[in-house]
């Protein structure tokens, strides 16, 4: 049976060429940067390539700017966590958005709930994306920091960044974008878009999982998250996880060289796709913005259809998705997202993200296209929704 | 995730469709929940001698649906009556425990078309 693979916003295959450099840090050179020894100072050079590589794509001023983590979510826990932590005593407000991942939604509910802070959630418009008049609106005296995706990890929309950064500036609030969606995937750079803290991760763009980083502008002050070495400039302690933190590098590389073929190409891609059900499907729900918009996203409701069924349907066809109904978001209610943008729970629980990557071709998107309408009606036959349209 | 039944039922679901002029009908659940069931059942002599079902919802939702159909066709109504939702999953070699409450409303949807049939036939008695 055919295998295609469009789960990319989950996650993403490996690259070959990061598996290949990972390799020796495991049987070579598998020493812990911290030790003085030869064996140590290998894996340190290793490490320190690999921040100078994130360093370069997302254009940070220093590679000490980069924090290694074990991941996207612990980037965003250390960036919310450890800043308002530290920063407490200037003021307890936090300002984020509905529609953001739950690395953030849930990091700021646990400093609402439990720590003292307020939080403001910004509302969002049908396209899923936050104004920047509502942004200055929310701050206050106490706004001591505002986190705000860069791109939306269920419907794809790119948030004005640059925007947003720059009203934090002006009234002093410092600003974090969760970015996990984002890097690798187009051009990012923290310099020009102005923000202060970024997280990234480097599954998201054939890197290994379990590891990621954080940007953090120097002068930020932050609380470590996790307590122990002086590893990090004692802002995350804990053994490098060496071998990672080079796949991390090197996917950082190979994104920075190929970023804007690639990008144009995945793009195209996605745009193929999109058309495709549009033409060849009625009744279907498009997500998302049309143009500003993650190069690999596309994500459309299917009324009158459940999302799981569809999802167990295209899986018996080959076909890798996810979707945001209740059953795959692990409560009765489907995705806050699709919910934030004004969907009905009905509709929403219709809803397919398909996630392209580099690694996907035209032939398989011809092959979705093929399949997918066919799917579609055989559960609208299925569904009472539908009878009574 | 689903055991070999559960996928059978979902791929190849039995008595789904529609039904001209039902003895008894129900419909449980609700579009908020993302789960609504429908069945509909011919009766004679105290038997149900034919059922049809649509749903929407999720694979468990399907198979379940698919499952209960199955089970009563042929039954006399209290034979019938007797089927659990449990016993529905149990004959689909059970499912994930988060679908237990949320997805297997489909002996209930069959009470409820029982119900439909007997309320009508004291109307008309």
């Amino acid at each position: 049976m055919k295998k295609v693979y469009m789960d990319n916003g989950a996650t993403t295959r490996t690259h070959p060429e990061v598996l290949q450099a990972m390799e020796p840090f495991f049987l070579e050179n598998y020493g812990n940067p911290s030790s003085v020894h030869g064996f140590g100072q290998e894996a340190l050079k290793g490490t320190e390539k690999a921040r100078d590589e994130v360093k370069k794509l997302i254009n940070a001023a220093d590679p000490q700017e980069i924090i290694f983590t074990g991941g996207g979510t612990e980037a965003d826990n250390l960036a919310i966590t450890g800043y308002a932590m530290a920063n407490r005593e200037r003021g307890r407000h936090l300002i984020t958005s509905v529609v953001e991942h739950h690395a953030v939604l849930h990091t700021c509910e646990y400093l609402e709930k439990e720590m003292g802070f307020s939080v403001t959630y910004l509302p969002v418009d049908k396209y899923g994306m936050v104004s920047a008049a509502d942004f200055r609106e929310a701050i206050r005296e106490d706004t001591i920091l505002a986190t705000i995706m860069s791109g939306n990890n269920e419907i794809g929309t790119l948030q004005p960044i640059k925007e947003l950064a720059r009203v934090a500036r002006e009234q002093g609030v410092t600003f974090h974008t969760d970015a996990v969606q984002s890097v690798g995937s187009m051009p990012v750079d923290v310099q020009d878009w102005g923000v202060d803290m970024l997280s990234l991760s480097g599954h998201k763009f054939h890197g290994p999982k379990g590891v990621g980083a954080l940007y953090v502008r120097r002068g930020i002050k932050l609380h470590p998250h996790i307590h122990g070495g002086a590893q990090e400039k004692k802002r995350r302690g804990g053994t490098h996880n060496t071998p990672g933190i080079i796949g991390l590098g090197k996917a950082c590389e190979l994104a920075r060289k190929n970023l804007p073929e690639k990008e144009k190409e995945v793009s195209a891609l996605r745009d193929k796709l999109i058309k495709g059900i549009q033409d060849n499907i009625d009744e279907v729900v498009f997500n998302g913005h049309p143009e500003q918009r993650l190069p690999g996203n596309v994500n459309f409701c299917f009324r009158y259809i459940e999302g799981e069924s569809l999802l167990l349907s295209l899986d018996l066809e080959g076909i890798a998705g996810s979707s945001g109904s209740a059953c795959t978001s692990g409560s009765l209610d489907p995705s806050h997202v699709l919910l934030a943008t004004g969907l009905s729970h009905e509709v929403a629980h219709g809803s397919l993200r398909l996630t392209l990557s580099i690694f996907n071709e035209e032939e398989e998107i011809d092959y979705v296209i093929e399949k997918l309408p066919g799917i579609v009606e055989k559960l609208r036959q299925m569904s009472p929704l539908y009878q009574k349209s | 995730m689903y055991s070999e039944r559960v996928m059978d039922h979902f791929t190849n679901p039995r008595n789904m469709g529609d039904m001209e002029d039902p003895d008894g009908r129900s419909q449980v659940g609700n579009p908020t929940c993302g789960d609504i069931m429908e069945i509909a059942i011919k009766v004679e002599d105290n038997r149900i001698s034919d059922i049809r079902f649509k749903t929407f919802g999720c694979g468990a939702a399907v198979a379940t649906s698919s499952m209960v159909t199955e089970m009563a066709k042929n039954k006399t109504l209290e034979e019938a009556e007797k089927l659990t939702n449990q016993a529905v999953a149990e004959a689909l070699d059970g499912l994930p425990p988060v679908k237990m409450h949320c997805s297997n409303l489909a002996a209930e949807a069959l009470q409820k078309a029982i119900d439909d049939y007997r309320a009508k036939q004291n109307r008309e008695g």
